[in-house]
């Protein structure tokens, strides 16, 4: 995607070396590292390589501890990269944007405010519109996710899917172009949890949209990505890309052959991918995700 | 034929008398409570007619009514409200001001509240009833040395409520605004001030009966209107039945100001359920 820049402001250096960066989001040798208890150095995340075109869905998979989130944290621009390029959009990500929204594990919304003006919140904070303007852009989205008739209602009266709809509808309000999601839908019930799959990936379907989404379920990268980038633990990298050509939507696509096949292609990387982890580091506590299938 | 009362949570409620099931929990409530004050007047009142103690020491109920017909027959009462009022309003509006202001600013950053909690806690230590003597010198026993003393004393749970509260924030939410391009300012307006406003008006009830302590023993320091100063009169002359009538205009001020409080806090906290 080529893009045209009027600003006269200086680019970064980083970039301006770098041909590759044609992608929308540009992870080149990213590693990030922290002073553990002992003043030892942890390594969350290594060498990752990674390029995400705009409109892609991609899921990070792998167990926990991977550093999947970590790898998440640095592109929404919480934490910065110890070493490598990471760009987005060409530039290099050293802050939060209100190009990305991210959509957490726990709802967290404010418990004094109205399930509508936890929707507003997110444009208030970016301070990008104007109240009025605010209130009809959650509307619209209270719509999208089925809640038009909670926007009164308060968190607590709200079951756990519907505070974690709320949680994506203020998410997509402030229009990000990234959407970055860690486990969104971990703690919901299985039913409620399939139903907010199928429904992000309706929401999702707007070429605009690039989504990055951490999980740890083989079964819920399946059926949401374009791509998947199964992660091995300590340190996390990424050992192999698969790309997920099934046709969306792919509301029925649960059952049939092709689908089970990607989940075992998967789920067997992610095994052997353990077993060696597992033996490289001499370690017995070597897990694997919650293989369903 | 026995039929189960489910009470709101579901739960099959003990079966009592016919009246008993009759009545709401709450009338319940109210009727009990009730029911042990008249008890402990009747009492008294029996207790008094006996004779076992002269009016002197132990004023019957119906002599402390009748002090408070005195009382309110004359209009020295009403510059005795006027002069307590003064200093409780005064005490306790900067003592508010004073202590949310300061205590958003303690929880808020982390390197005030290293610099003053231990301070804070030193005062809060102190019995501070005990700094009165020390405030008469230095203010003298006008106004002024008893609206610091209300202050004083008001204004610690205050202050402590509040920057407990703001410490206590959930993180998440906090992540939840950084992500979003929140400015510091923007996260303090739209969460830490709602978000500690229960914590405040906690600290606003604590501060409300500690502000009558203050009111009180201010005027025992020296005042000439008052109702701690037309106790503390009174007392000095046997007027026992004027004594309980004041007690109980503090009682009853207590009561209201807290009453106030609460229903603030049932209003703010409709969400905490």
């Amino acid at each position: 995607m080529a893009i045209a820049r009027v600003s006269t402001l200086p680019e970064t250096p980083v970039e301006a070396g770098l041909g590759g960066t044609s992608s929308y989001l540009y992870a080149s040798k990213v590693s990030v590292a922290y002073a553990g208890r002992d003043a030892d150095i942890v390594t969350a995340i290594d060498r990752i390589d990674l390029s995400i075109d705009r409109g892609e869905f991609v899921c990070l998979l792998g167990p926990s501890g991977c550093g999947k989130t970590t790898f998440l944290n640095v592109v929404a621009g919480f934490l910065p990269v110890s070493s490598g390029v990471l760009t987005l959009k060409g530039k290099a990500i050293d802050r939060p944007g209100p190009d990305r929204a991210m959509v957490f594990q726990q709802p967290g919304l404010l418990p004094w405010r109205d399930v509508l003006h936890n929707v507003t919140f997110g444009l208030e904070m970016s301070g990008r519109m104007r109240r009025r303007e605010a209130i009809v852009r959650a509307g619209e989205l209270l719509e999208l996710v089925g809640l038009a008739e909670f926007a009164r209602s308060f968190p607590h009266q709200l079951s756990g899917g519907m505070q974690q709809r709320v949680n994506l509808a203020r998410a997509l309000a402030v229009r990000p172009e990234l959407l970055l999601l860690d486990e969104p839908f971990a703690s919901v019930d299985a039913q409620t949890r399939e139903s907010l799959q199928a429904e992000l990936l309706a929401i999702c379907k707007a070429p605009e949209v690039t989504a990055l989404f951490v999980t740890h379920d083989i079964g819920e990268a399946v059926f949401l990505a374009d791509r998947i980038c199964i992660l091995t633990s300590r340190p996390g990298r990424i050992v192999r890309e698969v790309r997920v050509r099934l046709p969306k939507p792919r509301d029925e696509v649960r059952l049939k052959p092709e689908f089970l096949a990607y989940v075992q292609e998967v789920s067997g990387v992610l095994r052997s991918a353990a077993a060696t982890a597992g033996k490289s580091e001499n370690r017995e506590e070597k897990r694997h995700g919650d293989d369903r299938p | 034929m026995a039929t189960i009362v489910l009470d709101e949570t579901g739960v099959p409620r003990r079966q009592g008398s016919a009246w008993q099931a009759q009545m709401g929990p709450r009338t319940e409530r109210i009727v009990l409570g009730t029911a042990f004050i008249v008890a402990v007047l009747v009492a008294w009142q029996v207790v008094t007619a006996l004779g076992i103690e002269p009016p002197i020491i132990l004023p019957s109920p119906s002599d402390v009514v009748g002090a408070f017909r005195e009382l309110f027959s004359s209009s020295d009462i009403w510059a005795d409200f006027a002069a307590s009022g003064e200093e409780l309003l005064y005490g306790f509006a900067l003592a508010a001001a004073v202590g949310i202001a300061a205590g958003l600013l303690i929880g808020w950053y982390p390197r005030l509240g290293y610099f003053f909690d231990p301070f804070i806690n030193l005062l809060y230590a102190i019995p501070r009833v005990a700094l009165g003597p020390l405030l008469v010198v230095w203010l003298g026993i006008g106004l002024s040395s008893k609206v610091a003393l209300v202050f004083l004393i008001a204004v610690f749970p205050v202050l402590v409520n509040t920057s407990s509260g703001i410490r206590s924030l959930d993180p998440h939410l906090l992540r939840v605004a950084r992500c979003f391009g929140a400015s510091d300012l923007k996260i303090f307006r739209t969460i830490a001030l709602p978000g500690s406003v229960p914590f405040i008006l906690g600290g606003l009830r604590l501060a409300v009966g500690q502000s009558l302590i203050g009111v009180f023993v201010a005027e025992l320091l020296g005042a000439q209107f008052g109702i701690g100063a037309m106790v503390e009169n009174a007392g000095e002359q046997f007027q026992t039945d004027t004594v309980f009538a004041g007690l109980l205009i503090f009682a009853v001020a207590g009561l209201l100001l807290t009453a106030i409080v609460r229903w603030l806090e049932r209003r703010f906290d409709a969400w905490r359920v």
